[in-house]
C-alpha cells in the first residue's frame, strides 16, 4: 500500500503519546507534524492543512485527556471529529425547483468527467421518477457531443444538440425551451472542460449562467487532484457562485484530499460522489467516510476509539442473549448495521486490524458490498416494525410495497429474508457451541 | 517564436508559482537556518512535489550546504537547481524519438488525463519530421472515443485503424499491426482506454494488448507512454507504478501545464521510479506539444521573476 511507511511513522509517534498521563504541548506538536504529512501526503492544501492542524493542536492542548483513552488515542480521536467537521456536517440534497425545469449546469476542468456524470445524474433523477433532459454544450472536444447522445442512449434519455458550430449560450438557451415544451423537468447541460485562468472560457459560463439561472452549479472535481484544487475551486467559485461540489474517480486508490480542500475554500457542499465507469455508480456524499479515507490511518487504535463508542457492551450482552432465544430480529440487524457504518468504511475498518495483508484487499469489491449494505437497509427500513420483528408475516403484497418503498426489486426483498434466515440458524448453532465453551466475548456475527 | 520561447512561455505559469515562492523566501531570508529550510519544503510541497521527494530534496540540500561549505542563500539556491536537475536527468533517455523503425507507441494512463488529444498532437510532431504516422483507436470502451481519435486523424492527415465500439481492443492493435507491416509505416501510435490503475481486470487486458503487440511486432521499435495529468497530486507516482506492472513504461506525458497546477510532481516521479518525462502538454492545439527538456525547465522554474 502506497501510505504505509507514513502509517507505520504516525504509529509510532502515537506510540510514543500512549501511557503518559496527560498531553504536553510538546507531545501534541510532535504528533500534529505527523499529522500534516499524512494530510499533505492526501493532497488536502498545504494552506488548508496549517489551519487544520493549528486548530487541532489549540483544541487538544487545552482538553483533559479522557479516561477511557491513552493520550495519543485522544489525539487522534480529535483529529478525526474536526476533519468530519470540516467536510460538512451532513449530506446535501440538489436543488428541485419548484417551477420545472430543474435547471443543473456541470463545470469544471478538462478531464475531470463532466460528460458521464452528467449521464450518471440524468440516470439518477429518472429514477426517481423526473423527467430529465441532456444537454450537449460542449461544442469543442472532438466527439464530445457524440458521447454525451451515446450516453443518453444508453440510459433512454433525450439528448439535446445542436451540433458545435452553435454556441453553447444558445444551446442552453434554447434547451430550457426545449424543455419546457417536451415536459422534461430537469435539465443537465453537460459544459466543455476549461482551465480556470481561461479568460474567454470562463466568461462564455458567466453567460450562460445568465441566460439560464440554473438552479445548480456544480463544480466536477477529479478526486485526485493535488495541491492546485484550491486554486481551480476558488476561481470557480469567484466567478459562479457555484451551488456544489461532484467528486469523481473516487474508485481509485487515491486519498482524496482535494475533497477537503475544495470545502475548506469554498464552503460549498460536495453533494455526490462517482465511484466507477458504469452509469449507475453513483453515490451521494458522506463527510465521515471522507474523512477517514483522508486521514488513511491504518491504526487499529481508531478501530477500538471507535467501536468503544459505537457498541457498548450492555447492548452486546443483549444482542448475545438474543440470539441463543433466537430472538433476533430484522430491527437488531438493522441497528447493528448502523453501528456499523459509524466505523467507517468496509474497507477502512478492514484495514485496521493488524496483521492483514493490505495488497490482497484489492480483490475484494468493496464497493460492491457497501453498495449492497446501502440497499439491505433501504429494505428493511421500509418493513413496518412488525415486519421486522416477525419477518415469516411477510407475504408477497407485503414484498412488493417493500421492494416499492426501498427502491429494490422483489428479489432484493427475497433475497435478504433468505440470508436472514439462514444466519439466524448458523448463529444459533454457533451460539449453542459457545455456550459449552466459555463464554467470549460477542462479536458481529454478520461480519464475515 | 522560438520553442525555447514557447517552452518557457507554457512553463510560465508552472514557473510563477514555485518561483515566486522561492524567491520569495531567498530574498527575505538573508541566512541559511531552520526557518529557511522550512519554508523551502513548504513551497516544494505546494507544488506537488510530495512529501517524500522534499524531504529527500531537502536533505540533500542541508548535507551540500554542510559539505560545500555554501554560506549565502544565493548559493544555495543555485544548488538547489543542481539537486532537481540531477533528479530530472540522472540515467534518463529524454528522447521521444524511435531507436529504429517501424517503432509501435502505446499511449496508458487512467480516465481522462489526455491521452487521444496527446495522440493527436504527437501523431502531428512526429509527421511534421517525416515519419509515416498510424493511429489506432485502442479505446473500443469509452462512448464516441473511436470518432475523437478519428477527427484527429483527419487534422493531422494520417491514417486510422478502428473496429465498432465495444470490440476487443487487443484485435484492434492486431490489426493495426498487420496494417503498419503493408503499407509501410514508420510510427504506430496506439490508443487506449483509460483506466484506473487498481482496476485488476483493466490492467490485465493491457497485459493481453502488449502480448499482441510483443508477438506480431516483435520487429518492431516499442515504447509505452504514460500519460500523466499535471493536475494530478501524488497519486500520479501510484499511477506510474502500477502501469509499470503491467507494461514497460518508458516515457511519460506530462499534460495540462497550461493551467495553474504547479507541476512539482514531475520531479517526484524522477525520482522515485526513474522514468523520463519526454513531452509536455501545454493546451488543446494541435501544436501544444512540446519537447521535455529538464535543463530548461529546471532554468526556468527558477528563473527571477521580473
Ligand atoms: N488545457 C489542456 N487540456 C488538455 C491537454 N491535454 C488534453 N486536454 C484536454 O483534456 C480533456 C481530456 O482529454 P482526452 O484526450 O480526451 O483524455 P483521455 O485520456 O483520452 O480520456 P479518456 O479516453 O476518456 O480516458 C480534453 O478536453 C482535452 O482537450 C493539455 O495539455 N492542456
Ligand atoms: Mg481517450
Amino acid at each position: 500500500m502506497a501510505f504505509e511507511g507514513l502509517t507505520q511513522k504516525l504509529q509510532e509517534t502515537f506510540r510514543k503519546l500512549r501511557g503518559k498521563g496527560k498531553l504536553t504541548e510538546k507531545d501534541v506538536k510532535e504528533a500534529m507534524r505527523e499529522v500534516k504529512l499524512a494530510l499533505l501526503e492526501a493532497d488536502v492544501n498545504y494552506k488548508v492543512v496549517k489551519d487544520f492542524v493549528n486548530s487541532v493542536t489549540e483544541r487538544a492542548i487545552g482538553q483533559e485527556v479522557m479516561e477511557s483513552l491513552t493520550p495519543g488515542q485522544h489525539v487522534i480521536k480529535i483529529v478525526h471529529e474536526e476533519l468530519v467537521n470540516l467536510m460538512g456536517a451532513k449530506e446535501s440534497k440538489i436543488n428541485i425547483s419548484p417551477k420545472p425545469p430543474t435547471v443543473i449546469m456541470l463545470v469544471g476542468l478538462q478531464g475531470a468527467g463532466k460528460t458521464t456524470m452528467a449521464a450518471k445524474l440524468a440516470l439518477h433523477f429518472k429514477r426517481n421518477n423526473k423527467h430529465p433532459l441532456l444537454v450537449a454544450a460542449d461544442v469543442y472536444r472532438p466527439a464530445a457531443i457524440k458521447q454525451l447522445q451515446i450516453l443518453g442512449g444508453q440510459i433512454d434519455i433525450p439528448v439535446f444538440a445542436l451540433g458545435d458550430k452553435i454556441s453553447p449560450i444558445d444551446i442552453a438557451k434554447a434547451s430550457i425551451e426545449y424543455a419546457k415544451k417536451n415536459a422534461r423537468d430537469i435539465v443537465i447541460i453537460d459544459t466543455a472542460g476549461r482551465l480556470h485562468v481561461d479568460e474567454d472560457l470562463m466568461l462564455e459560463l458567466e453567460s450562460i449562467k445568465k441566460e439560464v439561472e440554473p438552479n445548480e452549479i456544480l463544480l466536477v472535481v477529479d478526486a485526485m487532484t493535488g495541491q492546485d484544487a484550491v486554486n481551480v475551486a476558488e476561481s470557480f467559485n469567484q466567478r459562479l457562485d457555484i451551488t456544489g461540489v461532484i467528486l469523481t474517480k473516487l474508485d481509485g486508490d487515491t486519498r482524496g484530499g482535494a475533497a477537503l480542500s475544495v470545502k475548506a475554500i469554498t464552503g460549498k457542499p460536495i453533494k455526490f460522489v462517482g465511484i466507477g465507469e458504469k452509469l449507475s455508480d453513483l453515490e451521494i456524499f458522506y463527510p465521515d467516510r471522507m474523512a477517514s479515507r483522508i486521514l488513511g490511518m491504518g491504526d487499529i487504535l481508531t478501530l477500538i476509539e471507535k467501536a468503544q463508542q459505537a457498541i457498548d457492551e450492555k447492548k452486546a450482552l443483549e444482542m448475545q442473549q438474543k440470539l441463543e432465544k433466537q430472538e433476533f430480529t430484522l430491527e437488531d440487524f438493522l441497528e447493528q448495521m448502523q453501528q456499523m457504518k459509524k466505523l467507517g468504511s468496509l474497507k477502512d475498518l478492514i484495514r485496521m486490524i493488524p496483521g492483514i495483508d493490505v495488497s490482497k484487499l484489492n480483490d475484494i469489491d468493496f464497493e460492491e458490498n457497501e453498495r449492497e449494505m446501502v440497499k439491505i437497509e433501504a429494505i428493511i427500513k421500509s418493513m413496518t416494525k412488525e415486519e421486522r420483528r416477525n419477518p415469516s408475516i411477510i407475504n408477497s403484497s407485503r414484498k412488493k410495497r417493500i421492494a416499492k418503498g426501498s427502491g429494490t426489486s422483489i428479489q432484493d426483498v427475497n433475497k435478504l429474508l433468505n440470508n436472514f434466515e439462514q444466519a439466524r440458524k448458523m448463529i444459533k448453532q454457533f451460539s449453542d457451541i459457545q455456550k459449552h465453551m466459555k463464554k467470549g466475548k460477542f462479536k458481529f456475527p454478520f461480519f464475515k | 517564436m522560438g520553442w525555447f520561447e514557447k517552452l518557457k512561455e507554457s512553463l510560465a505559469k508552472t514557473r510563477d508559482n514555485l518561483t515566486q515562492k522561492v524567491e520569495a523566501i531567498f530574498s527575505f531570508t538573508t541566512q541559511i537556518d531552520e526557518e529557511f529550510y522550512e519554508e523551502l519544503e513548504e513551497a516544494l510541497i505546494m507544488s506537488d512535489v510530495g512529501v517524500k521527494t522534499t524531504q529527500h530534496i531537502i536533505e540533500t540540500l542541508r548535507k551540500n550546504i554542510k559539505d560545500k561549505k555554501i554560506s549565502t542563500p544565493d548559493k544555495a539556491k543555485e544548488e538547489l537547481k543542481n539537486i532537481i536537475l540531477d533528479i530530472m536527468k540522472k540515467d534518463k533517455n529524454l528522447s521521444i524519438i524511435p531507436g529504429f523503425l517501424p517503432a509501435v507507441f502505446m499511449v496508458v494512463g487512467v480516465n481522462g488525463v489526455g491521452k487521444t488529444t496527446s495522440i493527436g498532437k504527437l501523431a502531428y510532431y512526429f509527421k511534421n519530421k517525416g515519419y509515416k504516422v498510424l493511429l489506432a483507436a485502442g479505446d473500443t470502451f469509452r462512448a464516441a472515443a473511436i470518432d475523437q481519435l478519428e477527427v484527429w486523424s483527419q487534422r493531422v492527415g494520417v491514417e486510422i485503424i478502428k473496429q465498432s465500439e465495444g470490440s476487443d481492443p487487443a484485435a484492434v492493435i492486431f490489426d493495426a499491426i498487420q496494417a503498419a507491416k503493408s503499407r509501410k509505416v514508420d510510427i504506430l501510435i496506439c490508443d487506449t482506454a483509460g483506466r484506473l490503475h487498481n482496476k485488476r481486470n483493466l490492467m490485465e487486458e493491457l497485459r493481453k494488448i502488449n502480448r499482441v503487440i510483443e508477438k506480431e511486432g516483435s520487429n518492431f521499435y516499442k515504447e509505452t507512454l504514460l500519460v500523466l495529468d499535471a493536475t494530478t497530486g501524488q497519486n500520479a507516482l501510484f499511477q506510474a507504478k502500477e502501469f509499470l506492472e503491467v507494461s514497460d513504461v518508458n516515457g511519460i506525458v506530462l499534460t495540462k501545464l497550461d493551467g495553474t497546477a504547479k507541476g512539482g510532481i514531475v520531479i517526484g516521479i524522477s525520482n522515485e521510479l526513474n522514468i523520463p518525462v519526454k513531452m509536455i502538454g501545454v493546451g488543446e492545439g494541435i501544436d501544444d506539444l512540446q519537447e521535455f527538456d529538464p535543463e530548461m525547465f529546471v532554468e526556468a522554474l527558477f528563473e527571477t521573476v521580473k
